[in-house]
């Protein structure tokens, strides 16, 4: 299977390239008001509004100002049996690279300082770590709604 | 296509050919003797027996072609429509519809309903014996009407001495006969009295309406032999005779045409008529006799025939399209019409004159298709409208009330969409208008109303918008009980002063419902928050307005479509968003001078009148400091007027609507966005849950503070 991979916060994380549309620059993002850091907002892509979500804060890393190679990662997503088109913004792209699953081993339950939830598999690639997503699991809006009731908290606390 | 597509379009045909049925049996419930209705009604099912017979569906085949047998009874006159035959029909029609549902999920129906109402159908024919003559005389007329007919209408008018020549008018008739379908009429006003009488002489003359594929000359072929002594006079019959008039032709145009009749003593009549009937007023005044009245009648409604017939042709010239196409239409020139900005606002900064027409002109097209493509859109409401008047029926016998429907305005277009989604709010509200609207016979008769209630529903056109109405001439809303239940439900504090407008608004909250008993039509725990949540979706507004002992009326203003919209772009720390311009009222200045007026209230006075405003950069929590003097755009929400404070207001925008989608299914107070000319997107408010989420907060606040 083929895979683009890409990088966060110094990790290359890799998503089933069958998953992606097109990756596109880093353009106007629309924030929509009441929504939680991580989803940036939308953008217009040819006409479509798509959103786009930060897998930085998604993932609990640190937000940085967006970079040179800063891109954005268009896919389709399943979420609740609809498929979505959603960006997804990283620090830049990598390349597709082919993996048999032999190569790829299941997720360790502690060490990666993600939800293991949204990972696939781990991957190797020379010597270094690939974390495959399940980009679905990733985008799955309750997993969305969560966040979203937990971003509210604060407000209340005010 | 395949033969799911084949299916597809069968099921959609049927449906619209059964309520085409269903409509045609309600009027036939009111006039059981229109003709029209009835050859509607057995077009109807005619066609629904061939086509489902040619798509295999045959239980439908068979089942419709025993009704068809029945209704071909009525039309031939052998049969009188009668209430039971209405009842049974529309039975046979659900039955029809559940079959239709069945077939294509590939199961098969109950069987038994059905025979029992094909054989309730057939207790209804008399024995064959009673009407044959004159159903295979119809049968005969049928079966020559073709395509390429025309209809001419002959005089022919033989010498006197027609028989010492040795020829037989008779012979002449009988071969016109063979030529098409063909009326005869004598006409006998020659006739001299008995003491001039000849008996060798022909004092008869006749006119023939002929329908023949033949062309005049084969006609006049007929003749060829009497041609130079006899009177010949061969008119065709088409639409040019009623060009100039409207309802099938003037009787008196035609009359005056065969030269049975002066335009003098046709001027004479008319003035001195004052009975409805022409016809009649000419024969009494002596002017025309009977039968010439009968021919010129007779091509009064051949004419009329040719006009249904070429309509039924126009009507055929139309295509069928899926809705998905015209959708993605739609959001093909939503495209369009966002680059076609682009275009004008990067053109507008250059001076380039060959450049900026060609922009000037894509434009014009731009707009030009738009408005095309939205209108393949439009759909008359009153295809919604046939399904009202079945449900008034049955309601009003399931629940002992006596109600009529009474509908204005089918022909208003609405966009598809939302008529689609239109269908379930109406069908509550008039359940809701019979049951707790119309009162019962008894207790109308002792308020000296009419025993049978009326529920009007009408659609009409209002600038940019749809206004849709629905009354009864019920009791009214009684305030009493809203204003009871308001307060046990909290959503009316005993101090709160509320104008009657208001009061009766309530009925739209949430989880309000007046009547104790809940029957099986309304009440079904569905209140009319769901009503005004569906409204709302479609962008639209509901209100009531009620008075006691005279009815209540619902009114709902709905946009004309859901695609575009025209909106107002404004500018909020730095972000943009669009509110839907048919709110808006008006914009004013708000300096900061005002506010410190108001003691920081969030207030300003409107020409007198004060008026609460929302900070928009506030509740959608966005940084920086408001300029020095903001902008508050007044507009109407929840049937107030309200204001919303924004930076600046930057103008009109033409907004193409797009979803938000599912990730943003939980945003409050945003109906979708748009694409603005510089490419970057706008938020578009949805002023409604703005302002109910501002009121449930200042709720809070008070009550904190209580």
């Amino acid at each position: 299977m083929e895979y683009l991979t890409f990088k966060l916060d110094g990790d290359e994380f890799a998503v089933d390239v069958l998953k992606t549309r097109e990756i596109v620059d880093l353009r106007t993002v629309t924030k929509v008001p009441q929504s939680p850091d991580f989803m940036l907002g939308v953008i217009n892509l040819r006409g479509s509004v798509v959103p786009v979500i930060d897998l930085r804060l998604k993932f609990g890393m640190e937000k940085v100002a967006a970079g040179q190679s800063t891109s954005i990662v268009v896919m389709d997503v399943l979420v609740g049996g609809e498929t979505l088109i959603v960006g997804a913004m990283v620090d830049s792209v990598e390349e597709v690279l082919g993996l048999d699953d032999s190569q790829i081993e299941p997720a360790p339950r502690i060490g990666t300082r993600l939800n293991t939830e949204f990972i696939k598999g781990m991957g190797k690639q020379d010597e270094q770590f690939l974390i495959i997503l399940d980009i679905d699991r990733v985008f799955s809006t309750d997993e969305l709604a969560m966040v979203q009731g937990a971003a509210e908290q604060p407000a209340f606390a005010e | 296509m395949t033969m799911d597509q084949y299916a597809e379009t069968f099921r959609e045909e049927t449906l619209e050919l059964l309520s085409e049925l269903e409509v045609g049996l309600l009027e036939l419930e009111q006039n059981p003797e229109d003709v029209d209705v009835i050859g509607r009604v057995f077009r109807a099912l005619h066609t629904v027996k061939g086509s489902a017979g040619m798509i295999g569906f045959d239980e439908i085949s068979r089942f419709t072609h025993e009704v068809e047998t029945v209704f071909e009874l009525v039309r031939s006159g052998g049969l009188p429509v009668t209430g039971e035959l209405v009842n049974l029909t529309l039975a046979a029609r659900d039955i029809i519809r559940e079959m239709l549902d069945k077939n294509l999920a590939g199961e098969s129906a109950d069987t038994e309903i059905a025979e029992q109402l094909v054989a309730a159908l057939r207790g209804l024919v008399p024995t064959q014996d009673d009407f044959s003559a004159n159903g295979v005389a119809e049968t005969a007329e049928l079966i020559a009407s073709g395509d390429n007919e025309t209809s001419f209408h002959i005089r022919f008018r033989p010498p006197a001495n027609i028989f010492h020549r040795g020829i037989q008018p008779l012979g002449l008739l009988q071969e016109l006969t063979r030529l098409g379908s063909c009326k005869v009429i004598a006409q006998t006003d020659a006739i001299p009295g008995l003491d001039e009488l000849d008996p060798e002489l022909c004092y008869l003359y006749w006119d023939i309406i002929l329908t023949t594929e033949h062309d005049e000359d084969r006609i006049r072929d007929v003749f060829i032999f009497v041609e130079d002594d006899c009177e010949l006079k061969i008119l065709p019959i088409n639409e040019d005779l009623l060009a100039q008039s409207g309802e099938g032709g003037r009787l008196g145009d035609i009359l005056v045409q065969h030269g049975d009749l002066s335009r003098d003593d046709l001027e004479r009549v008319l003035q001195a008529q004052n009975k409805p009937k022409l016809g009649e007023a000419l024969v009494q005044a002596g002017v025309v006799t009977g039968a010439q009245l009968d021919v010129a009648l007779e091509v009064q409604a051949e004419v009329k025939r040719q006009k249904q017939k070429r309509e039924a042709v126009e009507e055929s010239s139309s295509i069928r399209v899926r809705s998905e196409k015209l959708d993605s239409l739609v959001d093909l020139i939503g495209e369009l019409v966002t680059v076609q900005a682009r275009l004008s606002q990067t053109t507008a900064g250059q001076d380039d004159p060959v450049l900026n027409e060609i922009a000037e002109e894509v434009e014009r097209l731009t707009w030009e298709m738009r408005d095309h493509i939205l209108n393949i859109r439009m759909l008359p409401i009153g295809t919604t409208f046939s399904r009202f008047q079945r449900l008034v029926r049955d309601l009003s016998q399931e629940l002992g009330k006596e109600a009529v429907l009474v509908t204005a305005g089918a022909e208003t277009e609405l966009d598809k969409t939302v008529i689609d989604r239109l269908g379930d709010p109406l069908v509550h509200l008039i359940r809701n208008s019979i049951d707790h609207g119309l009162e019962s016979p008894e207790a109308r008769r002792k308020a000296g109303k009419p025993e049978q209630g009326t529920i009007f529903l009408s659609a009409s056109h209002s600038g940019a918008n749809v206004i849709l109405e629905v009354r009864d001439d019920g009791g009214g809303i009684n305030r009493d009980a809203i204003r009871d239940r308001a307060r046990s439900r909290g959503l009316l504090t005993s101090e709160m002063e509320t104008s009657e407008a208001e009061l009766i608004n309530l009925i739209f909250s949430p989880g309000f419902s007046t009547v104790g008993e809940v029957s099986s039509v309304s009440g079904r725990g569905v209140g009319m928050d769901v009503v005004k949540q569906a409204i709302d979706s479609l962008r639209g507004t509901i209100t009531v307005t009620s008075a006691a002992g005279k009815g209540t009326t619902f009114t709902i203003k709905l946009p004309l479509t859901l695609a575009i919209i025209d909106g107002l772009l404004v500018q909020v720390a730095g972000e943009k968003f669009v509110l839907p311009l048919s709110a808006v009222e008006e914009c004013i200045e708000l300096s900061r001078q005002d506010v410190a007026n108001a003691n920081n209230r969030n207030l300003i006075k409107v020409r007198g009148e004060i008026v609460p405003y929302l900070r928009l950069r506030e509740r959608f929590s966005l940084n920086g400091t408001p300029p020095e003097i903001e902008q508050v755009v007044i507009a109407e929400a929840m049937g107030q007027r309200v204001g919303f404070a924004v930076d600046h207001v930057i103008g009109e925008h033409q907004t193409v609507i797009k979803a938000l989608g599912q990730m943003y299914r939980n945003v409050k107070g945003l109906s979708g966005a748009t694409i603005l000319g510089d490419g970057t997107v706008a938020l578009i408010l949805d002023l409604p849950p703005l302002v109910q989420d501002a009121e449930a907060d200042e709720r809070i606040l008070t009550d904190s503070i209580h």
